[in-house]
């Protein structure tokens, strides 16, 4: 990446990604398309094309575009797993630890020390018939929780800011505008080549995104 | 599930094709229904709003008054009694939390089902869930009577080193309802995410912008975010699809598991699972049928929506019917003289039919009038296809559904059996007042969310748009002349 810091022309500003007087470093280059079907069809082919460090912003998830972009299944459903585990274990230790009748050896920390087991109905201290609604409603808590978690850490949600917000254009993303973003950092990226093939694509606006001024 | 590159088969050219109603009516673009939708939230409030908001807010101060009374005075400001000790509190507060449910059975089972009509009417229903399970909350909280103490319910280290009783339905309900309102609350912000997004990048104001960019999180519609956004979505709905039906079950619990005739009963759990949903789809309709017409959605909205939310309210009536006739079959059946008396002495014996009327004979007509007769009235398509009578209609689940449970706990406790000890339950005025505050409290939120939120889903009914199939334009056929293309599948 180019950080050097050569005056050029706002002519010239297309053609190279060195700083300005109002933009920051070159962030990657931006296509507006204006249907699903073409960006669907133009992300077939960046992706065939090899790009690795690019994206596809659209109003809505796209049917198929997972596949259109080369990405594999989500795997936060694993951490929705591990939640459910968490939530039966929390459940079954706050329910054992506070209700069973059991002696703890004496190397246990005091703290841990919080059973008073109470007799209530005749009915045994701790048993799991009685307990499974408790398991069931922790472990759908903690699954919530964790797979919320998952989203956002691995959305790396939430941001106050983003490149892509300093294209004008792209404020049509939340509305009918699909776009698809090539960054600058991506091995294939070249500043001369790279819109021309974006347009050849079919993009309606190519344009070049800067990342703010530092 | 065909995507329409290829017909998976040629219908014979005499064979009719049924054409699947269209979701979104007069072929409305994307930027039309961002438009539509946002518009509500970005342009002035009408007069009927402040009209409605300052009405249904004042009645929503009774809420706290009628709680600091009670508060500063003692329960005993109801008129809850013995043998009557759970009247209109409990009741109040299993009509409310069923009420709810009708928002998370559109929101999980109708998306894991498949069923693209939810997308249009779930952000509201969701909404209606949080409100209505706010609403539930004060009741069983206040209900405690020294509300100081309430924390109590909770597993909270003490210096008393006594622990909440975990055998009880009490607690399994304070679990349900805690965890309920957590994971609806978050399911509904998820959704609504990249909506306010979409009202981010239109914002006019620093103050719009700034408010609603922090609640969007940042959302930039990458398909990378939205990869793990469906498979969250996904997973919230499978969990909040057994989660609905075991809060009401629970629920049901602290009347089953007890030994009073009348709830000591194993249909419990699903007649109120069918009863909530029923109760919850007559108060959609009740909220929506009004906004519809007052912001003008009859194309997102439509006739077919209100069609199938009718024939659901059909359907749960009936099941709930049937608990009711089950019910009766049951206290028959068993020989138990204790449970029979319940059923035919304090329910059903109206005065013209029995010498000995029960105390609560109007109570249980009602219920039946309300809930099983009135629904009937859905197998006509006539009464489905008009909104006046839809709303008309539904008025009915919604009274027969607090009748419901005011019968279930008032005639159950009233007279059981020690005939020294019975009794009979009449509503002080705080009842009346508090239940009539919590009715302007949940009308009150929801103004102020049609409001501020994007009440409808403006992403997900994108979504079923037929141009948001990247193959509509393939192959050369227009959804014009395509009706299976013209579904969005």
């Amino acid at each position: 990446m180019g950080d050097t810091d050569t005056r050029k022309s706002p002519k010239q500003r297309r053609d190279t990604d060195t700083m300005t007087e109002t933009q920051g470093r070159l962030f990657g280059v931006g296509a507006e398309f204006s249907s699903a079907s073409q960006v669907y069809a133009a992300a077939e082919k960046c992706r065939d094309h090899g790009f690795k460090r690019w994206d596809v912003h659209t109003p809505f998830p796209v049917h198929g575009m997972d596949d259109a972009m080369g990405l594999g299944p989500s795997r936060l459903s694993f951490f929705s797993l591990m939640g459910a585990c968490t939530g039966v274990t929390v459940a079954f230790l706050l329910i054992f630890l506070t209700t069973a009748d059991y002696k703890l050896p004496d190397w246990v920390p005091m703290w841990l020390h919080q059973n008073y087991p109470l007799i209530v109905n005749g009915k045994p201290f701790f048993a799991f018939e009685p307990s499974i609604p408790i398991f069931f409603e922790l472990a759908i808590l903690c699954t919530a929780l964790f797979t919320i978690g998952a989203l956002l850490a691995m959305n790396m949600l939430p941001r106050w800011n983003h490149p892509c917000f300093n294209w004008d254009r792209f404020a049509k993303v939340t509305d009918d505008k699909f776009f698809i973003v090539i960054e600058a950092c991506d091995p294939k990226f070249s500043e001369l080549e790279t819109p021309d093939f974006l347009k050849s694509l079919g993009a309606g606006a190519v344009e070049m995104i800067h990342e703010d001024k530092e | 599930m065909a995507h329409g590159t290829a017909p998976l088969f040629e219908p014979h050219p005499d064979l009719h094709v049924v054409e699947r109603a269209p979701l979104v009516l007069n072929g409305r673009s994307m930027g039309w229904i961002t438009e539509h939708v946002s518009q509500i939230v970005e342009q002035r409030a009408k007069s009927w709003w402040w009209w409605a908001v300052m009405i249904t807010g004042f009645v929503a101060c009774l809420v706290p008054l009628a709680l600091a009374y009670l508060v500063s005075t003692g329960v005993g400001v109801w008129g809850n009694n013995q043998p009557v000790s759970w009247a209109w509190d409990i009741t109040n507060f299993v009509f409310w939390i069923g009420i709810g449910h009708a928002g998370t059975l559109i929101s999980a089972i109708l998306f894991l089902t498949r069923q693209k009509w939810r997308t249009s009417i779930n952000r509201s229903a969701e909404a209606m869930t949080i409100f209505a399970v706010i609403c539930a909350a004060i009741f069983p909280v206040f209900h405690v009577g020294r509300i100081w103490f309430a924390w109590f319910l909770f597993p909270i280290p003490n210096s008393n080193v006594i622990w909440q009783n975990f055998r009880s339905p009490l607690l399994w309900d304070v679990f349900a309802v805690s965890t309920y309102f957590t994971v609806s609350l978050l399911f509904w912000y998820v959704g609504l995410v990249p909506d306010l997004a979409t009202i981010r990048d239109r914002a006019t104001t620093k103050l719009r912008k700034v408010v609603y960019g922090a609640l969007a999180l940042g959302w930039r519609g990458s398909n990378r975010n939205w990869r793990h956004y469906e498979k969250a979505y996904l997973v919230l709905a499978g969990i909040s699809t057994p989660l609905v039906l075991s809060v009401h079950s629970v629920v049901s619990f602290d009347f089953a598991t007890s030994v009073i005739p009348g709830w000591h009963t194993t249909i419990f759990p699903p007649y109120f699972v069918a009863g909530a949903i029923f109760g919850g789809f007559a108060m959609v309709l009740t909220l929506l049928i009004p906004a519809r017409a007052l912001y003008g959605l009859h194309d997102l909205i439509t006739d077919k929506h209100i069609d199938n939310m009718c024939k659901i309210v059909l359907l749960t009536g009936t099941i709930v019917g049937y608990a009711y006739m089950m019910e009766l079959f049951i206290a028959w059946y068993s020989g138990n003289p204790f449970e029979q008396w319940v059923f035919f002495r304090n329910r059903i014996a109206a005065p013209g039919f029995s010498d000995q009327p029960a105390p609560y004979w109007w109570a249980y007509w009602s219920m039946i009038g309300c809930n099983v007769i009135a629904p009937q009235f859905f197998w006509f398509k006539f009464c489905r296809q008009h909104a006046v009578v839809v709303w008309i209609i539904v008025q009915f689940p919604n009274i027969g559904m607090w009748f419901e449970r005011f019968v279930i706990i008032a005639t159950s406790l009233h007279r059981d059996y020690v005939p020294s000890s019975w009794g009979y339950f009449t509503p002080t005025i705080t009842d009346i007042l508090l239940f009539v505050g919590t009715i302007g409290l949940f009308v009150f939120l929801f103004l102020l969310f049609v409001r501020f939120l994007p009440m409808i889903t403006i992403f997900e009914v994108k979504a079923v748009l037929p141009e948001a199939d990247p193959h509509h334009d393939h192959g050369g056929h227009g959804h014009a002349k395509e009706p299976q293309a013209a579904q969005g599948h």
